[in-house]
């Protein structure tokens, strides 16, 4: 709607060096509280405050002791090896696209801790709103880095904090497919991670990740069970056929291999309104196919789960 | 410019005339309220009306006011029942924009405090809401749907009435010394509620700030929705930690069951809004104001630095009395009597 009511932009200017025109106030008198002064949304009044949480609800401080505490998972258990971290910018912000596997899915804390170590940026990742409503637990996820994937939430940590963010837009899709679709992508949402982007501006940089389909394998779901409790999903995974309850945080020791890839940049200007369905669509469609041919060289080249 | 103030008994009220009344360009300040004013004022006129402003009509023609500036919408559930609420809010406003409406008016300028209640708070909530974000789930307390209709009401009138600029500022959790808002209340207990394994993220606005956005928006051209808010969230328990208070946990399940008690018992009560606010929190976007031209002297945690200040001054000497009582004959002697020497340089 085009309706002042809606949008009345910046209605008071003062032009530059003369302080004291006279304000748009009808008045005709010079008042003080016109010079508008360049303010930045994010700088707070730090000496007040007594604690590193930032809008975000992220605290790189609890960041730092989850990094020690999964730094031995990462490295021994998993054995991550990333290919292609110069594609990841070093500065700006840029969408980080993967796929998403394994029951809880162990890929998201080896892309967030892998980036945050190997590149020292911190990454923010998008997750369902489910967490937000767990106590304690989400509590943590949000000072981990997890943030409520809504789009207003990804278009302001790219385009206004200029931060790299991690989404997967297959979603619980990824996750709750059974171990008999492994490495077979499911659909990309509507595409609305492209969207996003064209709007912030950044690019999306595909990552294709290796060994999270094994280390949490679903072979079996209820879907009648999940409708009952409002969860997405509840499995039986092959972790909890062996280990009983402590399957749901026993993960096996497949090897990780993560590939990231040449980032995508949509010629197209930011900020717009809407963007074409078509194109949106089609540049989502090419990006996954990106991911699914990577995942399938990969798979190709490696010799065991275990051992890569 | 000749203004009229509703909600003059209202600490509010009383303070934006306060501020107007120091203006020199401002030549009538007409107070309408309920109660009485709570602060000294100096020249504005007070009228006291019903809650549901019916007389307003009549003073609007009588006193030929080209701005007014609406603060008497209550935000906070736990001053009045439902009803009353309802009364105040939605007839109140109705009345009012049809006073301000009707052909022939001379308002040219009208100013509605309302607050970013609006936009609710819920799990599949953005953490900053922008003023054309839209909520995400339905109203369901009293204050929250009155005040969505009262918005709707104002977004009509500034439809029908291209001539009148209508700015409506939508304020977040004020805290001050003087105003009695629930998050001052909760910080006021020796003990703070807090939600069981939540820590929201939560923004404040200082209440001089929040008074001087108003006074701000009636002297100047500003047409449109503003969020009011200082710069930044912050976690609730880091808002207890800079007021130097311990946390009480109320159980993640049943909390408005558990808040029950305390109700009753008056130690404190949580409405609703704040219960959510208290489990999910809730971030405003401030910039389009401030690209307005208003500038905010506290942040956010400046604004609780500031609040927790107020405490210890008022812990060591106990709460304060209020220093004023209004006196309708001496109000009246010192405005009209001709033994008082006005214009005195």
């Amino acid at each position: 709607m085009p309706d002042p009511w809606d949008d009345p932009g910046p209605t008071v200017r003062v032009s530059e060096p003369d302080r004291r025109e006279p304000s748009v106030d009808g008045l005709g008198t010079p008042s003080t509280d016109l010079v508008p002064v360049p303010s930045d949304d994010r700088v707070d009044d730090d000496r007040l405050r007594q604690g590193d949480v930032d809008r975000w609800g992220r605290s790189e401080s609890v960041r730092e002791i989850a990094r020690t505490l999964y730094d031995p998972l990462y490295r021994y258990w998993f054995r991550a090896e990333w290919d292609g971290l110069e594609h990841i910018p070093r500065h700006g912000g840029a969408l980080l696209v993967a796929n998403h596997a394994g029951a809880i899915p162990a890929d998201a804390p080896a892309v967030m801790h892998g980036i945050e170590t190997e590149l020292g940026r911190p990454v923010y990742g998008l997750a369902e709103f489910l967490f937000r409503d767990v106590p304690v637990l989400g509590t943590l996820w949000a000072r981990a880095g997890g943030v409520t994937a809504h789009p207003e939430n990804a278009y302001r940590l790219l385009h206004d904090d200029h931060q790299l963010v991690l989404v997967f837009p297959e979603g619980v899709k990824g996750t709750g497919k059974l171990y008999r679709d492994r490495y077979q992508l499911r659909r990309f949402g509507r595409g609305g991670f492209v969207e996003i982007a064209m709007r912030a501006g950044v690019p999306v940089v595909p990552i294709a990740v290796v060994g999270a389909e094994e280390s949490m394998p679903v072979v079996w779901k209820s879907p009648r069970l999940a409708k009952v409790l409002g969860v997405p999903y509840v499995p039986l995974t092959v972790n909890m056929l062996m280990f009983g309850p402590l399957g749901l945080v026993a993960y096996f020791p497949a090897k990780f291999k993560l590939r990231v890839l040449p980032p995508v940049h949509f010629d197209v200007e930011p900020d717009q309104e809407r963007y074409s369905r078509s194109r949106v669509m089609d540049e989502a469609d090419q990006i996954r196919g990106r991911i699914q041919d990577a995942l399938y060289d990969m798979l190709r080249q490696r010799k065991s789960v275990w051992a890569g | 410019m000749r203004v009229l103030v509703t909600g003059i008994g209202t600490f509010w009220g009383s303070r934006i005339a306060q501020e107007l009344e120091t203006h020199d360009d401002v030549e009538v300040v007409v107070g309408l309220g309920t109660n009485e004013p709570v602060l000294p004022l100096e020249r504005t006129e007070y009228v006291r009306s019903d809650s549901g402003y019916t007389i307003l009509q009549r003073i609007v023609h009588a006193t030929q006011v080209d701005t007014i500036v609406h603060t008497h919408l209550v935000v906070d559930s736990t001053q009045l029942s439902g009803r009353a609420t309802h009364e105040i809010n939605v007839i109140g406003t109705m009345n009012l924009l049809a006073a301000a409406g009707t052909a022939g008016s001379p308002v040219r300028r009208l100013v509605v405090k309302s607050s970013t209640l609006v936009y609710g708070s819920g799990r599949a909530d953005p953490y900053v809401f922008r003023e054309e974000s839209v909520r995400t789930s339905p109203a369901r307390t009293r204050v929250e749907r009155s005040l969505l209709e009262v918005e709707s009401f104002v977004s009509d009138f500034s439809e029908d009435n291209p001539h009148v600029t209508v700015t409506l500022l939508r304020f977040t959790n004020i805290l001050g010394d003087h105003m009695q808002t629930p998050f001052a209340k909760a910080l006021r207990l020796p003990a703070v509620p807090e939600i069981l394994g939540f820590d929201p993220l939560l923004q404040f606005t200082h209440e001089d700030d929040a008074c001087s956005a108003l006074t701000y928006a009636s002297r100047n051209e500003v047409p449109g929705v503003y969020n009011v808010a200082g710069d930044g969230t912050m976690p609730w328990s880091e808002v207890c930690k800079i007021v130097g208070k311990r946390r009480v946990p109320l159980p993640p399940v049943f909390t408005n069951v558990a808040a029950e008690p305390l109700r009753f018992l008056r130690v404190v009560d949580l409405p609703p809004e704040m219960l959510s606010l208290l489990r999910y929190g809730k971030g405003v976007d401030n910039a389009r104001f401030k690209r307005a031209g208003f500038q905010y002297r506290f942040s956010s945690a400046g604004a609780v630095e500031d609040f927790a200040r107020g405490l210890r001054l008022e812990s060591t000497l106990g709460e304060r009395q209020p220093a004023y009582r209004y006196e309708r004959d001496v109000e009246t002697f010192f405005r009209h009597s001709p033994a008082v020497v006005r214009d005195r340089e």
